[in-house]
């Protein structure tokens, strides 16, 4: 039967693969022209990666850490970022078909030591990645257990001021943050469509705004009465789910006066958009003077 | 036991001539084309949401629709793009109309069972998109449907949306266990596995992904509907239900649909790039073993994306690690592409400009991707812009970009006719530059405080919202000399001949477009579907 293939693969003798194999014939200048091109790739990133601002103004003491983080993440990627764009760039280039040429490129199938090469190298980097962050989220507080209690002597009164039960999920409060010596100042959220309600146990202050002082740690129990919201300030680097159901709780130390956002960042309706707050960071001084001021039991004291 | 006699199905019976592509057609060939164009329909609509979505972003007020009509918009808008557009078109049209060529078959193992996972789409489509109508109400509660927010929102609209999602997921299983069947039983005598173009590979994978992780979806979403109608109790926090289970379940199924969705793109490029480079595809076992290893890591990550939701330390832990690991066989991937690359003879025609793009794209998702899976990165980000426009490196930039290449690629299979080259330069330029433009700020923003399904923003974050709408207006523009170059080409295109790129891979090794059941005679042994570069002289002999 006649067919309208004119190539067979299965007609064609064994064909003699070129698997090419590392040789130590590799020119001086390829080497250095790898290594120049590294160098300048590795200082590149650097660079950027110190010099490129993309975040906004830090004012939690976990904030620097994030950002430490952030830089020796955003100098990788843009490392592999560039030498893969300028790789495949160059390649395109240089290795463009010109009009006319049917021939076909070099019949080269692997070469092992190199493929070995490319996996050790994003293997390392994301090794290295993933411990330093596990380092800087141990640094945070992130790794405490939450229902540990000997961890969480220093909140015994945040303790007392809750609904006992067990906390689901959070940011612990024995993190580096941990004022050392200080009490912490615990804080109750609750979220609801569209609002977040601050509740101050010991001073039995209610309020819309969250208000903090610089330096001494603030613990957040939140819980939300209808739908998950989520409790994020960009300026402190934290975010954390509030569910209904479930306590959830986050810790942090403001470190800079002044009034940044709180925004739900976790779908909860029509108004989700609008469900947004301020944190209102005060000096220990003017802190306190808001709390006289709000107090109702400001006339006995 | 034999799986399927074609000569039985595809006799005079079936109708003939354009009305095969509104049957019940078993043909697999019109079968893909069906998904195709069925599903770019889809990604027209998914498009208008998506520039509606845009378009209310350009001012920090909500004031282009009302509240809860936006909410609406950005469910459907995602739903449409994941479930009628990314998902049908890169599994099951190119794996419809491309697998049974590689495995030297003549359909795929269940033709009828193909037939009925595509006819799912397009009510299940009809169905999800006229809830906006007819329900009153269309789902408001994100692609995502978290309880207690999809239990609260109006519960018509959310019911037809998990109906319409489970039809989908059912149409998704059918087809990957057509395919897991396809590829390791109908394989042509003699063809070994480790002799299959590698998008069978991906296909494998993503199969066993599908197949896996989409009933455990719709497990969830029938719970999910439970709670609605009946009122019990599995994920309402006020009868005892626990909404975090919720969260488990929906992303055991729904981070693996991320490789659904970018595996088999994985496979069309390795397709591409050694045909319009004519070298070997480089590392082709490595590629193997690194497509398996995605797929097992794959069904190992899934709470990364609820480190913000109450999980505990060591949860966070694990699946940073887990998740961090993913960029190994996925580097080794990318690496072997530029291989490929390296010393070719590179056409940069549209279907490679598309190619070489993705790999851009996606370099740039994967890195963000590895910074969000560090879990005090990602505590400030999740939910933000930053990972709206990480996904959308991911899905658009990764995957769409690759169906666009592939179209370019297969289209003088499908029709005998070559796209228009300086058509699809310019739908390439036009996508990439407006691409970037919409979502490469996005990052900034999310950095900065931008939380996502937001329809009012902080006014400081107006300029790039509107950089970012421009890019999405030049998005929509793009897919004008698509449109055109598609239909003007069916018409008047310039005959491709049977083979235009001088291809070794099977489908290209028969008449443009083929004819039923594939091979007039014996189905071709293709052993070695990347050969390039072993007959110099082999280009001109299959030009003659």
């Amino acid at each position: 039967m006649p067919t309208k293939t004119t190539f067979d693969t299965h007609q064609r003798a064994a064909p003699h693969r070129l698997n090419q194999r590392a040789t130590c014939t590799v020119p001086i200048r390829t080497v250095l022209a790898v290594l120049a091109a590294t160098t300048a790739l590795v200082l590149t990133g650097l660079w950027v990666g110190n010099n490129v601002n993309m975040l906004p103004l830090d004012a939690s003491s976990n904030a620097p850490t994030y950002d430490a983080l952030f830089k020796v993440l955003f100098s990788i990627g843009t490392m592999l970022f560039l030498g893969i764009v300028i790789l495949l760039v160059y390649s395109m280039l240089r290795f463009r078909r010109r009009a006319g040429d049917l021939s076909d490129g070099l019949a080269i199938e692997g070469n092992l030591p190199l493929e070995i090469v490319w996996t050790a190298i994003p293997a390392i980097v994301v090794l290295f990645v993933g411990i330093y962050s596990y380092d800087i989220y141990e640094r945070m507080g992130g790794m405490v257990a939450l229902n540990d209690h000997s961890a969480m002597d220093h909140s015994a009164m945040a303790q007392s001021a809750m609904a006992p039960g067990r906390v689901w999920g959070g940011i612990g409060a024995a993190g580096m943050d941990a004022a050392p010596g200080g009490p912490v100042l615990p804080v109750e959220v609750t979220a609801m469509q569209f609002a977040f309600i601050f509740h101050y146990p010991d001073a039995e202050i209610t309020s819309g705004e969250l208000h903090v002082p610089t330096g001494q740690q603030v613990e957040l129990h939140m819980e939300a009465r209808d739908v998950i919201h989520a409790f994020w300030v960009p300026q402190f680097r934290l975010k954390q789910d509030v569910i209904p159901g479930q306590p959830t709780v986050l810790s942090f130390t403001a470190t800079k006066a002044g009034t940044y956002p709180i925004v739900c960042a976790e779908l909860c309706g029509p108004y989700h958009g609008g469900m947004r707050s301020n944190v209102v960071v005060h000096e220990p001084e003017a802190y306190d003077a808001w709390l006289q001021q709000n107090s109702p039991n400001r006339t006995t004291t | 036991m034999t799986l399927a006699n074609p000569s039985d199905f595809n006799g005079s019976l079936q109708p003939q001539g354009w009305l095969r592509y509104f049957s019940f057609s078993l043909d697999h060939k019109v079968i893909g084309l069906q998904y195709l164009v069925c599903g770019f329909l889809f990604y027209l609509v998914g498009g208008a949401l998506a520039g509606a979505i845009r378009t209310e972003l350009v001012t920090p007020l909500s004031d282009f629709m009302p509240r809860d009509t936006y909410n609406e918009v950005l469910t459907l808008h995602g739903t449409v793009m994941i479930f009628l557009w990314i998902v049908p078109v890169v599994n099951g049209a190119f794996g419809n109309y491309l697998i049974p060529f590689y495995v030297g078959a003549r359909d795929m193992a269940f033709p009828r069972l193909n037939a009925v996972a595509f006819w799912l789409i397009p009510p299940a489509g009809i169905l999800l998109i006229s809830s906006y109508f007819i329900a009153g109400a269309a789902a408001q509660s994100g692609w995502t449907a978290y309880p207690p927010l999809s239990l609260t929102t109006p519960a018509a609209g959310q019911v037809v949306w998990i109906l319409s999602v489970l039809l989908l997921g059912g149409s998704s299983i059918f087809g990957g266990i057509n395919f897991i069947a396809t590829i390791l039983k109908l394989r042509r005598p003699g063809l070994k596995l480790m002799q299959l173009p590698m998008y069978c590979w991906a296909m494998l994978g993503t199969s066993i992904l599908v197949v896996l992780s989409t009933p455990v979806l719709a497990g969830t979403l029938i719970l999910l509907s439970f709670d609605i109608i009946a009122h019990t109790g599995f994920f309402n926090p006020a009868l005892g239900g626990n909404v975090v289970v919720y969260q488990h379940l929906f992303w055991f199924y729904s981070h693996p649909a991320v490789y659904i969705m970018v595996l088999p793109a994985f496979g069309l490029v390795s397709e591409i790039l050694p045909v319009h480079a004519r070298k070997p595809l480089f590392g082709y076992t490595t590629m193997v073993y690194s497509i398996m290893a995605i797929v097992f890591l794959g069904l190992i990550v899934w709470a990364h994306h609820m480190f913000t939701s109450g999980t505990p330390p060591w949860m966070r832990l694990f699946f940073t690690i887990a998740t961090s690991f993913i960029a190994v066989p996925t580097g080794i991937k990318f690496f072997n592409w530029l291989a490929t690359l390296w010393g070719g003879k590179i056409a940069l025609n549209s279907a490679m400009l598309f190619s070489c793009a993705f790999i851009v794209n996606f370099v740039f998702g994967g890195i963000t991707g590895v910074a969000l899976a560090q879990v005090p990165f990602d505590i400030h980000v999740h939910d933000t812009y930053f990972v709206v426009g990480h996904f959308h490196y991911i899905v658009y930039g990764g995957t769409v970009f690759v169906i666009f290449g592939s179209l370019y690629h297969w289209y003088p299979k499908f029709t005998g006719r070559l796209l228009n080259e300086d058509l699809g330069r310019l739908h390439f330029l036009l996508t990439f530059i407006g691409f970037n433009l919409c979502f490469a700020p996005q990052h900034w923003l999310g950095l900065n405080g931008m939380p996502r399904r937001v329809a009012e923003y902080d006014p400081t974050f107006t300029t790039l919202n509107q950089v970012s709408s421009v890019g999405a207006l030049l998005m929509a523009i793009s897919t004008i000399p698509l449109l055109v170059n598609v239909v003007v080409t069916a018409l008047h295109g310039k005959p491709a001949g049977d083979n235009p790129w001088n291809a070794l891979t099977p489908e290209w090794l028969t008449s443009s477009p083929p004819p039923v059941e594939n091979w007039i005679g014996e189905a071709p042994l293709v052993t070695e579907p990347y050969g390039y570069g072993q007959h110099q002289d082999r280009g001109r002999e299959v030009q003659a």
